[in-house]
């Protein structure tokens, strides 16, 4: 935490432009400014939420250029320049990644509070491989908490998540078989 | 699929689309004009002595609207609530106020908060309060607390336990002696029920505005019940009922810790009544570890008396209940009260002596957390019965069968108090050991253990009290109750006062309605949370939702079926006892092809011009239920567990669970409920508990120190169930909340044990405990 003698600890604030959901943000935050707070107390984008304060939860998990992070462990001005996906852009409006249509199906959430790092974890996952055993799944998941699943609907999710996502990705483009 | 078989089908939640796109509303999602933000100050020490508070350089700090300390609140702010205050409770030791005065009695003990406009500034204004403590000697082990040489929490009073129960021995000590003469046993054993954070994944938080004209207060917190927090906060601020509205909105887990009316609600509305802004504070998790309440944290002495045969002729229980600094709403009932009538679980035991003493310690306080009472009760009476076994040389499994409540016995009245409604406890196990190919199980364990390897098998065959509950459980009144408006277009609108978050109510509601009614599941909308629109409800733990807010719903339904009916009858010239309502249509019984649409009957009786003048217009009634008696779900639980003999890392290779939870209205969501209980249970088990320090300093104060299950770290769950329904309440349903974690936490203590070829080892089995037993032998 920045502190000078007695007086107000605001260091300069700092200006970054961050592109998050593919909306371009200009902004001025205090060095200090977790990207977190930013993203959800600035941009009023709540979707993505706040479980601890040592990172072990994972439900701030969002993609940050592309990788998923912690944001409650990235400072808003280290994504100056950058791009954010949060829960709110996974899908376009009015539709569902099949991710998310894979937590609907299979029941992959009660109170929905870890669900959206749950589900930006689970893109990285799929991200990295497309087919990953129940085994990858859940070791793919060691940095996301669920109190109220027991993680196997959330696995089950994953799985069908994947069998939609090579289904897509396998579809023919001219005349099959 | 017909619209008649809604209920009971796997249905996908309504409450899903708002939540897998991040557009719902959590507390910290709201945002008022003008809002400032809350910090809290808390004791650094287990216990001491507040010599002098300065908060004049926070009162300064730009930004900065007000501090408060106990000084500033007297007399406007009401102590915390406590439901049913038991000894020397009831004369005031463990009564705890909103922030504490003279003395801190546990590590984050509240001593002052910091108003200010954003939430950077007050904690950097918190930091700036000066408290000068005289630490005192802290005292954490629950018996040493009750020494007479032990630091006292509440000197004025003398001891650190307020209450005890000891009745006479005389007849259970014959019943033991009887025992040994006919040549059985008596096994004697003490047990740690150690103490844990429930952690739900979203920590408490509170909104409060006032408008000052007319002292109208709204309050948003993150509660599992809006109307307990309404009459209690309200009472502790000065304001009638009437001008007091909360709203629940999306709760990110409870699990019994949001049950209490906790410090920090009273307080953030008595900050928006006096600086005149909406006020927020929103916990973070090392305050959640710290100071919201623990769970379980007991010592139980046990002795278990059986013939040869394995018979259980008498059970002898000593509990101790550790309660922390202060007494919560439920702290001093959840042993006495929630335990004890369940002590002799799922058998047939004739004779039963309780004793409990109540303690205070510098820990914070303890409360209900999944199960409350009833997980620990099972793990007694589930321990003792391997206890029996294996001092026999018997199965653990034939033990119990040998012993069980036979289903022609209910309603069956325990030794230990509770009268259980239906079951039948002999199915359950004989499902679960068929799925588990238990004899195969012990076959393979016999070859493992021959190569060497430590291969457990543990049974825990349960039963827990809950759809809280009759009358009498508590001061209150533990009903539910339900609105329901059917509209002109067809529509049905539904107020629960139950309040769901997570459990899945708006599906498994609108599931009902929709079979009752005969109408599409779309068109019904559940509403709760608002106590501005919903009934006086109870709220949402204990497994009751569905047994006692689905039955007020269903009997809700029922009136307007009947008014239906009527109106029906007059819309198509019959008698009302020949119509009869199928798919969507009231018709003359025996004449379908004359029908009235239940939307034309809904238009009917909402435009009124049609109706007769002695059918009401409307269609709109409140109900409230009340049950005669709790409901007990069962089941039987085996767990297979593989210790590795180098590093003491415990693996659980196979958990079967069979649960009989009664009717089940939606059995996607009831497998979820237990996957996810029996996922707190195994986490109980294998690796959480809170620890403090001698000097009473919290050591798992973050989620990198107390341990939480993870994904990689728990098994695939093989689940079944059997019915049996309850005749507690029409619906049939027992509930199922909190049966998983009841199951789970005994049938893994009894593999360990089996695995180590130990009596007993107290939890966590983590692996550091099971290398050391390995090689101490």
């Amino acid at each position: 935490m920045i502190k000078t003698d007695g007086g107000p600890s605001m260091a300069t604030k700092r200006e970054i432009t961050v592109t998050v959901n593919g909306q371009q943000y200009h902004s001025q935050v205090e060095p200090r400014l977790l990207l977190v707070h930013y993203l959800r107390d600035e941009l009023d984008l709540t979707g993505t939420h706040i479980g601890c304060d040592t990172s072990q939860c994972g439900a701030c998990t969002v993609m940050l250029n592309g990788e998923s992070v912690k944001a409650c462990t990235v400072l808003a001005v280290q994504a100056d320049g950058s791009e954010v996906t949060t829960i709110e852009g996974l899908a376009p409006e009015g539709g569902l990644h099949p991710i998310q249509e894979g937590f609907w199906e299979k029941h992959g959430l009660q109170c929905g509070f870890c669900t959206p790092g749950m589900i930006m974890a689970s893109y990285q996952i799929l991200k990295n491989n497309p087919n990953p055993t129940e085994a990858e799944i859940r070791k793919g998941l060691e940095g996301n908490i669920c109190r109220c699943t027991g993680y196997q609907n959330i696995v089950r999710a994953v799985q069908y998540a994947a069998e939609q996502m090579r289904t897509e990705a396998a579809a023919p483009v001219g005349g099959g078989e | 699929m017909g619209v008649a078989t809604m209920l009971g089908s796997p249905i996908k939640r309504r409450e899903d689309p708002r939540l897998i796109t991040g557009q719902a509303t959590y507390v910290d999602d709201i945002k008022l004009l003008g809002m400032l933000h809350m910090a809290v100050l808390r004791s650094p020490y287990g216990h001491a002595r507040i010599t002098s508070i300065n908060t004049e350089a926070a009162k300064k700090y730009p930004g900065v609207k007000a501090v408060y300390t106990a000084e500033d609140i007297k007399g406007a702010v009401g102590n915390i609530a406590v439901a049913v205050p038991l000894g020397k409770i009831a004369e005031g030791m463990g009564v705890r106020l909103p922030l504490a005065e003279g003395k801190v009695r546990f590590y984050g003990d509240p001593v002052a908060v910091v108003i200010a406009e954003d939430r950077y500034i007050a904690r950097d204004a918190r930091d700036l309060i000066e408290v000068d403590y005289e630490p005192l000697p802290a005292v954490v082990d629950m018996e040493k607390a009750m020494q007479p040489d032990s630091p006292l929490l509440y000197e004025e009073f003398g001891t650190n336990v307020p209450f005890g129960i000891h009745p006479p021995t005389d007849e259970i000590d014959k019943v033991f002696e009887q025992t040994k003469a006919d040549g059985g046993i008596v096994v004697k054993q003490r047990l740690d029920n150690q103490r844990l954070a429930p952690v739900a994944m979203e920590t408490r938080g509170v909104v409060a505005e006032m408008r000052k004209v007319d002292k109208t207060l709204t309050v948003w917190s993150s509660s599992q019940n809006p109307h307990l927090l309404r009459n209690i906060l309200s009472a502790q601020v000065g304001l009638p009922t009437h001008q007091v509205r909360v709203i629940v909105p999306e709760v990110g887990g409870g699990f019994g810790s949001k049950i209490n009316i906790y410090p920090e609600e009273p307080l953030v509305a008595f900050a928006a009544m006096k600086t005149g802004h909406a006020v927020k504070w929103i916990e973070d998790r090392s305050e959640n570890l710290a100071v919201t309440i623990h769970g379980r944290a007991q010592v139980d002495y046990v002795e278990i008396a059986a013939t040869r045969e394995g018979k259980i002729t008498g059970l002898k229980m000593y509990g101790i209940s550790d309660m922390g600094a202060y007494c919560q709403l439920l702290t001093d009932a959840i042993m006495i009260a929630l335990g004890f009538p369940v002590a002799c679980g799922a058998y047939d035991i004739p004779a039963v002596h309780l004793s409990a003493d109540l303690v205070f310690t510098n820990k914070a306080p303890t409360d209900a957390y999944r199960g409350a009472g009833r997980p620990e009760a099972t793990y007694i009476i589930e321990r003792a019965m391997d206890l029996v076994a294996r001092e026999l040389g018997k199965d653990p499994a034939e033990v119990r069968r040998l012993n069980f409540i036979q289903p022609d016995k209910f309603p069956y009245k325990s030794a230990a108090g509770a009268v259980y409604d239906s079951g039948n406890y002999e199915g359950a196990l004989d499902k679960a050991l068929q799925i588990a190919d238990y004899k195969g199980l012990r076959a393979e364990q016999a070859q493992k253990r021959a190569e060497g390897k430590l291969i457990g098998i543990g049974v825990s065959s349960y039963i827990e009290a809950c759809g809280i509950g009759p009358k009498g459980s508590l001061p209150v009144g533990l009903y539910e109750s339900a609105r329901v408006r059917v509209e002109a277009g067809g529509d049905v609108m539904v107020y629960t006062g139950s309040s769901p978050h997570g459990q899945g109510e708006e599906t498994t509601f609108s599931q009902l309605v929709a079979d009752e009614f005969g109408i599409p599941m779309e068109n019904i909308l559940i509403m709760h949370g608002d106590t501005d629109s919903t009934p006086e409800g109870r709220g949402t733990y204990g497994s009751r939702t569905t047994a006692v807010g689905g039955t007020a719903l269903y009997t809700a339904v029922q009136r307007l079926k009947e008014k239906m009916k009527q109106i029906a009858a007059h819309m198509l010239e019959a008698n009302v006892s020949d119509v009869i309502l199928e798919d969507g249509k009231f018709s003359v019984a025996g004449a379908p092809q004359k029908s009235v649409t239940f939307g034309e009957v809904a238009m009917a009786a909402n435009f009124s011009n049609t109706l007769p003048p002695s059918i009401e217009p409307g269609l709109e009634t409140t109900a409230f239920w009340e049950p005669e008696a709790n409901t007990f779900p069962f089941g039987t639980h085996v767990c297979v567990v593989e210790v590795d003999k180098d590093t003491g890392a415990v693996e659980i290779t196979r958990y079967v669970a069979v649960d009989d939870c009664g009717r089940q209205l939606n059995p996607m969501l009831v497998e979820g409920q237990v996957h996810g209980g029996l996922a707190q249970g195994i986490g109980q088990a294998l690796i959480e508990g809170v620890i403090y320090g001698e000097d009473g300093q919290l050591l798992t104060a973050t989620l990198t120190d107390y341990a939480m299950p993870i994904a990689s770290e728990l098994p695939s769950f093989e689940t079944d169930s059997t019915v049996t329904p309850s005749p507690v309440n029409p619906l049939g349903v027992k509930g199922v909340g909190e049966a998983g974690t009841i199951g789970s936490t005994p049938a893994v203590a009894n593999a360990i044990a089996d695995a180590l070829g130990v009596a007993h080892v107290d939890m966590p089995f983590t692996s550091e405990k099971m290398w050391k037993i390995i090689h101490q032998k």
